[in-house]
């Protein structure tokens, strides 16, 4: 299948290795990954924050970058939402009928990465290989806005000599939530605090979860008080090849 | 939605310097105190935990909670759809059955009518059943400004009182309080306490109900507000816990009742999904202990008079809004406040108004206009708990996003200068905007790796970043982004992805093609 790779802005320029992950993992499985270069963010920070309008011509831009690509994939829950619940919204009120039929359009051909590789490809075990004690956080927004499920489990559960252990209160927020980390600092930090105790007390080697945000905030948080806990994006564990290399 | 309703001439929001709407500090700052409050947090948690854990049991017991949520939600909105029909309607009926109906447009119409009721008695003391809506419009101080005192029953607003505190929780007021600082307060406040008093929750409200008996029993006047009211029949209902509710709605002569609006519901029937919404939803109980339900007036039994006063406060406005009306669906069973993570850390009085927690962040501001409430909408990270747990579907994510909208909207068309943040905002629209302009502003960031060199991560920004530094650290930036990687690596794929596409014109001018070759360091 030939899918395009929506990188998101966050990882275009803060976490290449996962969107390189992505690519690599795809490709592992026999797939065709396009990268249309006029895409940027899906504007998401700014309808969130309440700048809806300003939001429009990345709206515009990308369904517009994506019109070529039957099947869409990020390795972002949160930004995969923006496009299916968001988009629409913000094309109804300041944009017109077309971009409307786009983005539903839009919406209907794009999946967060553990939908594309369990509902779209139908595949669970991607080949992968990761010895390390591993606990996972579902995100907010693949969790309630996707509905993603058990699939990331069910991908980890497939990886060769992963141990994974439960994570308590998994479902609760890590705290992140855009730009609410600095206009309520210490709201967050109160929140990522509980979600540090949770993963530490897992005993777990690496956090992983398929929000590349999210994890910024849990491993800003967890590397600022020198746990020695890591975080990993689901795309980077499911992309370790079967001979047991940690990705780089 | 247009059109005029009967008793509300104009749209107009909850005014300000009455009641407890709006708080004296925005969000953030008055929740900083909140966080680092330890008895409070762990108050806080134990309770939230404590009733989540409940809901979850008995909600999971109905096979058909899902449907059942569907059909509250179907009948509110039927309800918003036309709610002036159903208001006259119910008066029509409370008015056939002997009760009086006041309409009022605001808070201070609200408390003048009851005040002006209580002292048309001569009596000098009213005993409360514990009520959202009185509390919103601030009756307990209008009507001590009138020389009448007020006696809240419910035990938790009875704590609340005495300790000259405020409700920190829709259900549960006194939350913020363990029994340790219950026993305190009763032993400071309460007249002939037993000065042996325990901690232990018996005791206390044992101590509770003797303070308590004596004033229902000498009481000619109750006020309280409403869960339901069913326009068919002209029923009031009030669902509580405690039976104190019920000694106030039929010892007094008097029955005074303040209802929102948007309690009404259209027939009795509607109260076979909402009945068994809410008690599961609030207490976690499969259902609540009393449920009282009066008609009017009936000879010999109950009050001899009864008053209905129907409050709009900011709630017309609120249905005038498309898709802010949806917060008039709430049915007030706090299940809300128990799921969320921001409430659980910063409790109730944080949000500053009475309504708090994830449906107080988009009532309030619905009732007071954006404005006056403008961090509320900000008091979420978004994280949908609160939808997954409303007994009526309140999607309110959704709407915490459509308010901040409102506030930007507003704010950069009342001011010629725009804020900090709408700068950078736009300034990261407009380099959003172009996957040429995106692209520079990537490599740019590679600067960040100055700052990180040392330790492989970033621990320090100035402001505002520095609200993210202080509690964590921030990765070092890549020495290449994924566009570059992909341009340098697949040269060949980048051409490919770069020739014009079907969809009508693209702004390509500014380089969003890739390179043909590589050009990353």
């Amino acid at each position: 299948m030939r899918i395009g790779l929506f990188v998101t802005c966050l990882g275009d320029t803060m976490f290449p290795r996962v969107g390189q992950a992505t690519v690599r993992l795809l490709e592992r499985l026999g797939h065709e990954v396009v990268f249309p270069a006029d895409q940027t963010c899906c504007g998401q920070m700014h309808v969130n924050t309440g700048y809806q309008r300003q939001a429009l011509a990345l709206v515009r831009r990308h369904t517009e970058a994506f019109a070529d690509c039957e099947v869409v994939v990020a390795p972002s829950g949160s930004c995969v939402g923006c496009v299916r619940h968001q988009h629409r919204t913000v094309a109804q009120r300041y944009g017109d009928d077309g971009l409307v039929a786009a983005t539903e359009e839009s919406a209907r051909r794009t999946y967060e990465l553990s939908e594309l590789l369990v509902d779209v490809l139908g595949v669970e075990d991607v080949g992968a290989s990761f010895p390390h004690r591993v606990t996972y956080h579902p995100t907010c927004h693949s969790l309630r806005l996707l509905r993603v499920g058990d699939k990331p489990l069910r991908l980890l559960r497939q990886v060769r000599n992963l141990e994974l252990v439960e994570l308590p209160a998994a479902d609760e927020c890590c705290g992140f939530g855009g730009t609410f980390a600095l206009k309520n600092a210490d709201t967050s930090t109160a929140m990522l605090a509980d979600k540090m105790r949770h993963v530490l007390g897992t005993g777990a080697d690496v956090l992983t979860a398929g929000d590349s945000s999210c994890l910024m905030q849990i491993g800003g948080g967890l590397s600022r008080l020198r746990t020695g806990t890591r975080t990993l994006h689901l795309a980077e564990i499911l992309a370790s090849p079967a001979d047991d290399r940690v990705p780089a | 939605m247009s059109g005029t309703f009967l008793g509300m001439p104009e749209m107009t929001t909850a005014p300000r310097g009455v009641g407890h709407l709006r708080g004296d500090r925005s969000f953030p700052d008055a929740a900083r105190g909140a966080v680092a409050d330890a008895q409070l947090r762990h108050n806080l948690a134990h309770a939230t935990g404590t009733i989540r854990a409940k809901r979850e049991r008995v909600v999971a017991e109905v096979d058909d909670w899902e449907q059942l949520r569907l059909a509250g939600a179907a009948v509110k909105a039927a309800t918003m759809a036309r709610l002036d029909e159903h208001l006259e309607r119910l008066e029509r009926e409370v008015t056939a059955r002997g009760g009086v109906v006041h309409w009022a447009r605001d808070a201070h119409e609200a408390n003048r009518v009851v005040t002006d009721l209580v002292r048309a008695t001569g009596e000098r003391e009213v005993v409360k059943v514990k009520s959202m809506a009185t509390q919103e419009i601030g009756l307990n101080e209008a009507l001590a400004d009138a020389g009448i005192e007020a006696l809240e029953t419910d035990l938790a607003e009875l704590i609340v009182q005495l300790g000259h505190d405020r409700p920190s929780h829709i259900l549960v007021p006194a939350i913020h309080r363990n029994r340790a600082e219950i026993r305190d307060i009763f032993l400071r406040e309460m007249p002939g306490v037993d000065p042996g008093l325990t901690d232990e929750p018996r005791v206390l409200a044992e101590q509770a109900r003797r303070h308590l008996r004596a004033r229902f029993l000498s009481a000619r006047v109750g006020v309280s507000g409403a869960n339901f009211a069913v326009a068919d029949t002209g029923t009031c209902l009030v669902v509580e816990s405690e039976g104190n509710g019920r000694m106030c709605l039929t010892l007094p002569d008097t029955l005074i009742t303040v209802m929102g609006i948007e309690k009404v519901v259209p027939s009795y029937r509607d109260l076979e999904v909402m009945l068994q919404l809410l008690p599961r939803s609030s207490t976690g109980e499969r259902m609540n202990p009393y449920t009282s339900a009066w008609t009017g007036v009936t000879p010999g039994d109950g009050p001899g008079a009864f008053h209905l006063v129907l409050l709009d406060n900011g709630r017309t406005a609120a249905l005038a809004d498309r898709t802010g009306r949806e917060a008039l669906h709430c049915i007030r069973c706090s299940a809300c406040l128990n799921v969320c993570p921001v409430y659980e850390r910063t409790g109730g009085h944080a949000y500053g108004s009475v309504y708090p927690g994830p449906i107080g962040a988009v009532l309030s501001p619905q009732l007071t206009g954006v404005e006056d409430n403008a961090s509320l909408p900000y008091a979420s990270s978004l994280c949908g708990a609160c939808f997954d747990a409303c007994p009526v579907r309140i999607d309110i994510p959704n709407l915490l996003v459509d308010l901040r909208r409102r506030h930007v909207d507003e704010v950069s068309a009342a001011s010629r200068v725009p804020s900090a943040e709408a700068v950078a905002m736009a300034a990261a629209a407009w380099t959003m905007g172009d996957a040429g302009r995106w692209r520079r502003a990537g490599r740019a960031g590679r600067l960040g790796r100055l700052l990180g060199r040392r330790r492989g991560r970033i621990g320090s920004l100035p402001p505002p970043l520095s609200a993210w530094t202080t509690s964590r650290d921030l990765p070092q930036p890549p020495a290449e982004t994924f566009r570059d990687w992909w341009a340098r690596t697949r040269p060949a794929e980048s051409d490919v992805s770069a020739t014009p596409r079907r969809g009508g014109p693209t702004d390509t001018s500014l380089s969003g093609q890739a390179r043909p070759r590589g050009d990353g360091s």
